[in-house]
């Protein structure tokens, strides 16, 4: 313990390390993860779950109604309703993976270590990159998982290995900034149960929009909402990227939704951060 | 470093703070020299944790001036946060991290390099009797070793000026004295402690200065002895066994305080063999039974209720 080194060791001690901090604060979560399995579990049974329902207990009947002659018959439209209804799983699995963001965010906020982070000389936005790239990781691992059981239950992507990658890479942006939002929702919330729902809605998203069904099939109100919310220019780029079928805007569509999310959630998610606590 | 030296830890003055409505400082002004522990002393809702929380940059003050180790608070905090340590009421740890990985954490982000980070960490674990639980994660601590791990991961980049914000509450009688050892073998390191705490005896114990907080004033400040000096709560107190024998002795002695309930008397006295032999011989002298005899010594409870005029304890303070 040197007595008072400071006004010597100023200068170059104040420097900030973003990116060293940010690494630290990743390797965190990503041990915080592995502790905490039963998280990633759930994350990953959810759209899971959901893609199973929809494949047997649904698909029959749902693949039959999307049209066209492959289609006739129940188990040529489960298997028509797989590849369909995929994509939307696939974006269910991001939705699921930030909800986890947003709860473990909240987690952190009312366990103390947070505040000790605020009273040291840290980049302080390393602590929010951290749970974002953790995220972006436990969601790439999620989506391994999911389009792995897809591909069990009948999912047949045509897509080469430039389309796959291309895939890969618009998924990673996707993530990136469901989990900015998701961070400002997890901050936002005054407890780990609120901090749990605010991200519903982005798993709801999907069903509205050309997820699950064409919007053609909806009515007028909702078909407007269905055709120009985020979501459904995500899931076309998907289904486009994976089908190979045409993308057309949908894909430029997508991106600038996913710049202007991202935006939006750093910049709400660091002013939440730096605010101060009410008390 | 001679011109660093002769700087207060921390200077504060006509610090403000209100939450709405409700003023939580109202002026508090404070001098905390060098490598001493300075004590904050207060009920609960006193304002110590807000002040803690402005003096270590977590919150904002309404008004004032502050410098904590020689740099403006509202001007430089993050040279501020460089230069200090914080352990709060509520544990700092992850829980999901085993105590050496938290100790490693804080270790990382002091930007420590690995092999020093390591030692430092082994160092501390030792130090602070952790060793054994190092690798189990900090979830299954007891409330005392996770308020040494807190202080642990304070220490990691070690910091001149250290808070803490009521390090023993909570904790079994064990762990306390444990943890006043610990403070006192910091601040021998040179280390200024500024430390608050709802219990005279520790602040007794540890404090080189107290200063008294209430209502979000410094009502008083000095050395413990200074502060019972201030304070004439020495007494003797006399138990009778019936009512009889308190009024008589209440007519005897005239300024003595009576505690009806209880058969007791209250008799200001200094404590000394004289003044003790001159009590008891006027008792004598009318032949008044005395059940039971007691001297109390000032202390820092009179001192503060002294001070901060708890109602409840009137009997003490207008004696």
């Amino acid at each position: 313990m040197s007595a008072p080194a400071l006004t010597a060791s100023a200068p170059a001690g104040l420097r900030f390390h973003p990116l060293r901090d940010s690494a630290t604060m990743l390797r965190r979560n990503l041990k915080r993860m592995l502790r905490y399995p039963s998280m990633t579990v759930m994350l990953v049974g959810m759209p899971v779950v959901f893609l199973l329902l929809f494949v047997y207990v649904l698909g029959g009947t749902l693949g039959a109604g999307l049209g066209g002659a492959a289609h006739s018959g129940a188990a040529g439209g489960r298997a028509a309703y797989a590849n369909y209804v995929a994509p939307a799983i696939i974006l269910m699995t991001v939705a699921a993976t930030v909800q986890g963001t947003a709860i473990s965010i909240a987690m952190d906020l009312t366990e103390g270590i947070i505040t000790r982070f605020r009273t040291m000389h840290i980049a302080r936005v390393s602590v929010l990159t951290g749970h974002v790239l953790g995220s972006v990781i436990q969601a790439m691992f999620s989506l391994a998982v999911v389009i792995g059981v897809a591909l069990l239950v009948g999912f047949r992507p045509t897509a080469g290995l430039g389309a796959w990658l291309a895939t890969a890479g618009f998924l990673v942006a996707v993530t990136f900034a469901l989990v900015w939002l998701s961070v400002a929702l997890g901050q936002v919330s005054k407890s780990v149960e609120t901090a749990s729902n605010l991200p519903m809605p982005l798993i709801l998203l999907p069903f509205l929009g050309s997820g699950f069904v064409p919007t053609d099939s909806m009515p007028a109100g909702l078909r407007w909402f269905a055709e120009y919310q985020p979501f459904t220019p995500i899931i076309e780029t998907l289904r486009g990227l994976l089908m190979d079928k045409p993308i057309g805007n949908n894909a430029w569509i997508a991106l600038v939704w996913c710049a202007v999310i991202a935006l939006g959630g750093y910049l709400w998610s660091k002013r939440l951060f730096n605010r101060e606590s009410s008390h | 470093m001679t011109i660093t030296q002769s700087r207060p830890a921390i200077a504060a003055t006509g610090l403000r703070k209100s939450f709405g409505d409700h003023v939580v400082l109202d002026g508090l002004d404070l001098n905390v020299p060098r490598g001493k522990v300075f004590s904050l002393l207060g009920a609960n809702g006193a304002g110590k944790t807000t002040t803690v929380k402005i003096l270590s940059t977590l919150i904002s003050a309404d008004a004032g001036d502050v410098q904590v180790a020689g740099h403006d608070l509202a001007r430089e905090p993050d040279s501020v946060r460089a230069a200090i340590g914080v352990t709060g009421q509520f544990s700092a740890v992850d829980n999901l991290l085993t105590g050496e990985e938290n100790l490693l954490l804080m270790a990382d982000l002091h930007h420590l390099a690995r092999g020093e980070g390591r030692r430092r960490a082994a160092q501390l674990l030792e130090q602070f009797d952790l060793t054994e639980a190092a690798r189990k994660p900090a979830s299954t601590y007891s409330g005392g070793m996770r308020r040494r791990l807190d202080l642990a991961m304070t220490l990691v980049g070690s910091p001149q000026v250290i808070f803490l914000d009521e390090p023993t509450t909570g904790l079994d009688p064990r762990s306390r004295r444990n943890m006043w050892q610990i403070v006192r073998d910091l601040v021998a390191g040179g280390v200024t402690i500024f430390l608050t705490t709802q219990y005279l005896e520790e602040a007794d114990e540890l404090a080189d200065r107290i200063a008294v907080l209430d209502h979000g004033r410094v009502v008083a400040e000095g050395t413990a002895e200074e502060l019972k000096r201030r304070i004439p709560g020495g007494h003797v107190r006399l138990r009778f066994a019936n009512p009889q024998g308190l009024d008589a002795a209440m007519r005897v002695l005239g300024q003595a305080s009576r505690e009806n309930d209880a058969l007791a008397l209250r008799v200001p006295s200094d404590g000394s063999l004289r003044s003790l032999k001159t009590l008891i011989g006027r008792l004598d002298d009318r032949a008044i039974e005395v059940d039971e005899l007691s001297v109390h010594t000032p202390d820092l409870d009179d001192v503060f209720l002294a001070l901060t005029g708890n109602p409840t304890h009137e009997e003490v303070t207008t004696r």
